[in-house]
């Protein structure tokens, strides 16, 4: 070529004697050289194809195929939550569901306002939808609404040309039969969050309508319950139209979980607890099966699995009841008196005679301070039995002083206080065993006998969790080592290691049972049931000073908790459990919830029949309340509701900071002695076998032993001056 | 096969160029079995179309080859400026399509003029240089006033904007000037000159879409959504066609879609999906023979105007089907050329049947005065 191009160009350069036999020959050879480049740049293109459709033919065939082929995956029905009888807590329902996929949204804010007046959807779940879309990342699906009938379902499905990036299916969602009253056990499923999916990037946690375990139970059991996705095999085209099927794999359903949980008697506590905030476990005493965790006020599950709409968010938020906070666990309360019959044991172990009496004169003298005992005018002789049913501090201040913090606390140990339990739960508090070398190392301060005596009925530092109040009531009831379980495939525990002898155990189980059917302080507590009778021991553990409040009256977080222990029959307990009232005014709030629902579990007519009467006066079961309370929150507040946060993530860990917040409220009082508050009961009158309770305002507010209302004077002398 | 006419054929019909005629036939039945499939395995639209303005056209290419020289000689200059006041009018009342403005609606027709003036500026330049005395075919007289007539149109349409005719008009110009014996130190500065001006062009002459696009060929799947697209699908068609292709009607990449154009521009990617490495080497054979033929052509005729012309209309073809080729392989950037012959659209028939009627008509001239001996 080179010799062509340098021939060429002497030829013209003598440029004078140029003719048409030199522009002939010029033509013939260049004509062949374009000629020869042409068949040249032809063997490129040949060589460039051969490459391309033979060397590289592997790849492309690939890819070809990979824009053909359009794996759909069908995400799988999650497994069912049953209780005990095979009934299901959280089971699925097929339904009809629009979700949109905000990356595929060509005009979002156009888009959503059209599927909103389509699906006539409420002004705040489209600022929701709105919020969600703007905040997601590309991949992630945002869930427009679900459970739609079949008529709105047809009338966006024609509308799809238009709208692009909507995605309506048929599928199922997850459905709660007992609603909020499972809301903290069960926990509820919602999308994946981007972190969760850059922890698993699993095609499958993207796919519209599929949903993960956010908290409780759907959480803790994400790998038993999400089952195996189906896949759908469709050749589309570029545009993503389908145009035929070429293989279709079923899911596969996950597996279920069975609880121990009974999920009528479940349902019966959360709505007994009624207006007030608190918890309700039962255990079986045979199994260590958890019947009951009932905590409330709670969430809707429900209405959660779509995401938390703001306005719920800040209705639940706002409240001081905090619904959102599974009190069964992570509520950490004094247990007050609670503790007498468990300090009893200790003190037994210790080799004092349950005979011994001590005499209370309405409070004792240690040192240079006075410690009264909540009855002021005394109990005279008190030996261990009555100062279980009577409730006497003055016997249990004495009896500590003689054996010391140790035990006590080595005792609290293992009827499970500041124990963490087995369970699969996504966290649970373990509360505060005190002893000197727990204060010394928490506080740097010396054990103070006054932190014994606030100990010995269960205030000061002293806090634990309903849960463990129930698997101490269930101990002491049965002398073993019970070991609460949740699910029914693990094994019951505990019952070979035997914590207490028996005769032991029949004197406490005998001056608990007095509680209630002798002269204890809990007498209203009998049940209306022959041959049935509950054992149980009253607590009414006090949150700040009496300076501040009397804890029965006023700001409604200054009064005291209730609480009550219980267990049934006495003398060969099959059930046992715990109740506690967060600011119930006293142990009167706690025990007639822990009639009615061992009622229920004896005798489910009789226990309806009670419920039935309060309901009529509250206003609805607590989820009718639960909606009405949203429905008027949403008419007041609806518009000016402050976002809720992202993530689920964080709402968890405000709603964790926050218990702690309050499990610490307590502590403050716990450098001063306590002034023990009396015992709702004392004089035993039995119950007229009424079902009926008065609502437990009315109780807390008028106390109903007249003389067991105390003047909200210090009962303690000077000695706390330090 | 032109030459061999045996008794039992007609003079008339033994004297049709049938060494290039058949190959193109083959090319252009291929080319609508190709637009079949396309089309959806079926007829319409683009296959039936596709025959009936071949048809249609090979008529036109049949009068066009009947032309008396003098009559072309005549008409050179005036049709020159025909199609460059149409150019204009293009820009005045033109219709807008595809982002530029580049059609003209006559009534009857959606006409193309840029398309007309690829074969135009061919005729003109050959005519010019075939009247410019010899003597002077190496002073700057030879150059300026063809450089003219290939800038006003070239500047035309680049401002509609459509540089792929652009280019071609300009190319053509280049060959003819080339073939007509200008100096070739010309052709090399103005080549270095080019390479210069390229990257200054690149920048501050071509719009955001167009930079795009020849960046597009260099790293296709930076963009795989964007302007990366075509090339991406276009590969992906003709290497999963591997050797013998997906079969007849089987292309997946044309029939779901995902090809764009799959009729137009990039039809050879359709054709390589379904009939393999085997059906492009067919079609590049083709092509070979049809210009083998252009050149034989052109040289075989003593006429100085005569074989430029044909020259010049070989390089029109291969400028088309190799712009195309390259750019359906990823070789050069996507610009709207399609492949003659193969491509559904009826402004490109209509310039590539005008060429092949050009080279007709040289081949009856060079057939009634055959070359004279040796030298000129």
């Amino acid at each position: 070529m080179k010799s062509l191009f340098s021939r060429g160009k002497r030829n013209s350069r003598p440029a004078k004697i140029m003719n048409a036999s030199i522009l002939r020959s010029s033509f013939e050879r260049r004509t062949v050289l374009i000629g020869t480049v042409q068949g040249g740049i032809g063997i490129l293109l040949a060589a460039r194809m051969g490459y391309l459709a033979i060397a590289e033919n592997e790849k492309y065939r690939l890819e070809s195929e990979s824009n053909r082929v359009n794996l759909t995956l069908i995400p799988p029905r999650r497994g069912w939550i049953l209780d005990r009888n095979g009934a299901p807590l959280a089971s699925n329902r097929a339904d009809f569901r629009v979700d949109i996929i905000p990356e595929r949204l060509k005009d979002p804010e156009g888009t959503i306002a059209r599927i909103g007046a389509l699906l006539a959807l409420e002004p705040s779940r489209i600022a929701d939808i709105k919020d969600k879309v703007a905040g997601a990342r590309g991949f992630q699906p945002v869930e427009v609404a679900s459970g739609l009938n079949y008529d709105q379902f047809a009338a966006l499905s024609v509308r799809l040309p238009d709208l692009q990036g909507v995605v309506p299916q048929r599928g199922f969602s997850r459905f709660y039969p007992t609603a909020s009253s499972v809301g903290h056990l069960i926990g509820y499923v919602g999308p994946a969050s981007a972190e969760e999916y850059e922890k698993d990037p699993n095609p499958l946690l993207i796919t519209p309508g599929y949903k993960i375990g956010k908290d409780g139970l759907e959480k803790q059991f994400e790998k038993e319950l999400r089952g195996v996705p189906g896949a759908r095999r469709v050749e589309v085209t570029a545009s993503g139209r389908i145009v035929r099927d070429l293989e279709t794999r079923e899911d596969i359903q996950g597996e279920p979980v069975r609880l121990t949980i009974d999920g009528p008697l479940q349902d019966y506590a959360a709505r007994r607890i009624g207006l007030e905030s608190g918890s309700v476990v039962v255990m079986d005493c045979r199994t260590g099966d958890l019947l009951c965790m009932a905590s409330m006020p709670s969430f809707d599950p429900n209405s959660f699995s779509d995401g938390i709409g703001s306005v719920e968010y800040a209705m639940l938020r706002d409240d001081e009841r905090v619904p959102l906070r599974n009190k069964v666990l992570k509520g950490l309360y004094p247990p007050g008196s609670t503790v007498k019959p468990m300090v009893s044991m200790a003190l037994m172990e210790q080799g004092i005679d349950p005979k011994e009496t001590v005499y209370c004169g309405g409070g004792l003298r240690v040192g240079n301070r006075v410690f009264g005992c909540w009855n002021r005018r005394g109990h005279g002789a008190v030996d261990m039995a009555k100062g279980i049913y009577q409730s006497c501090d003055v016997y249990f201040y004495a009896m500590a002083q003689r054996v010391g913090m140790d035990p006590i606390a080595a005792m609290a140990r293992r009827c499970g206080m500041g124990q963490e339990f087995p369970l699969p739960v996504t966290s649970q508090f373990y509360g505060t065993v005190p002893d000197p070398e727990w204060k010394m190392k928490k506080w740097g301060r010396e054990w103070q006998t006054f932190d014994t005596v606030n100990a010995t009925i269960g205030q000061g530092y002293m806090l634990s969790s309903p849960l463990q109040l129930a698997v101490m009531a269930s101990r002491l009831a049965t002398g073993r080592h019970v070991m609460p379980r949740l699910t029914l495939d693990t094994k019951p525990k505990g019952f070979d290691n035997i914590d207490f002898p028996s005769e032991q155990v029949e004197y406490v189980r005998q001056a608990m049972s007095d509680v209630v059917n002798g002269p204890g302080t809990a007498g209203r507590a009998r049940l209306p049931i022959d041959g049935v009778q509950l054992a149980g021991k009253t607590g009414t553990a006090q949150v700040v000073s009496l300076s501040i409040s009397n804890g029965k009256s006023g700001p409604w977080k200054y009064r005291d908790h209730g609480l009550f222990i219980f267990f049934a029959p006495y003398d060969n307990p099959r059930y046992a459990g715990a109740v506690v009232i967060e600011h119930g005014g006293g142990s009167g709030a706690a025990y007639p919830i822990a009639r009615d629902v061992m009622t229920f579990l004896f005798d489910p007519a009789k226990g309806m029949e009670a419920l039935t009467a309060l309901e009529k006066q509250w206003g609805g079961t607590a989820q009718q309340r639960l909606d009405a309370r949203y429905a008027a929150y949403a008419a007041e507040r609806g518009a000016a509701v402050s976002r809720p946060p992202r993530r689920d993530e964080e709402i968890f860990d405000r709603v964790e900071a926050e218990a702690r917040v309050a499990a610490a409220q307590s502590q403050a009082i716990a450098d001063d002695v306590i002034a023990p508050r009396p015992e709702a009961n004392p004089s035993g009158t039995p119950p007229v076998s009424a079902p009926v309770e008065p609502p437990a305002a009315t109780e807390t507010q008028a106390p109903v032993v007249p003389e067991a209302a105390p003047a909200p004077a210090p009962v303690t002398d000077g000695g706390t001056a330090q | 096969m032109n030459t061999a006419a045996a008794g039992i054929v007609p003079e008339p019909i033994a004297r049709q160029p049938w060494e290039m005629l058949i190959p193109l036939f083959a090319l252009v039945g291929f080319g609508a079995a190709v637009l079949y499939s396309a089309g959806g395995g079926a007829m319409a639209p683009f296959a039936s179309s596709h025959l009936l303005r071949f048809s249609i056209f090979m008529v036109m290419a049949m009068v066009i080859a009947a032309l008396p020289r003098d009559l072309v000689r005549m008409l050179t200059y005036p049709a020159y400026i025909v199609v460059l006041l149409l150019l204009m009018a293009v820009e005045a009342i033109g219709q807008v399509g595809g982002g530029s403005q580049r059609w003209l609606d006559l009534g009857f027709m959606v006409l193309q003029p840029s398309e007309l003036m690829k074969p135009t500026i061919v005729v003109t330049l050959a005519l010019f240089y075939s009247t410019l005395p010899v003597g002077m075919t190496n002073t700057w007289r030879a150059l300026l006033i063809p450089g003219g007539m290939v800038a006003m149109p070239m500047a035309l349409v680049l401002l509609q904007p459509d540089l792929g005719t652009a280019l071609a008009i300009g190319f053509g110009g280049a060959m003819v000037m080339l073939l007509a014996g200008l100096p070739l130190r010309w052709f090399l500065g103005a080549g270095l000159a080019g390479i210069v001006i390229a990257p200054l062009a690149f920048f501050y002459g071509l719009k955001e879409y167009q930079q795009r696009r020849v960046m597009t060929m260099f790293d296709p799947e930076a963009d795989p959504l964007g302007a990366g697209y075509h090339i991406t699908q276009s590969k992906i068609a003709i290497g999963s066609g591997g050797v013998f292709g997906k079969g007849f009607n089987e292309g997946s990449q044309s029939h779901l879609n995902y090809l764009p154009e799959p009729h137009t521009d990039f039809v050879f990617a359709t054709m390589a999906e379904e009939w393999g490495f085997i059906g492009g080497l067919f079609v590049l054979t083709v092509f070979t023979f049809i210009l083998r033929w252009g050149w034989k052509v052109a040289q075989a005729s003593d006429d100085r105007f005569a074989s430029l012309l044909a020259g010049g209309m070989v390089v029109t073809i291969f400028f088309y089907a190799a712009v195309n080729l390259m750019m359906v392989m990823g070789m050069a950037p996507v610009v709207g050329i399609p492949l003659p012959w193969m491509s559904h659209g009826g402004s490109s028939m209509l310039t590539n049947m005008i060429c092949i009627g050009v080279l007709m008509m040289v081949n009856r001239w060079n057939q009634k005065a055959p070359r004279r001996g040796l030298g000129a």
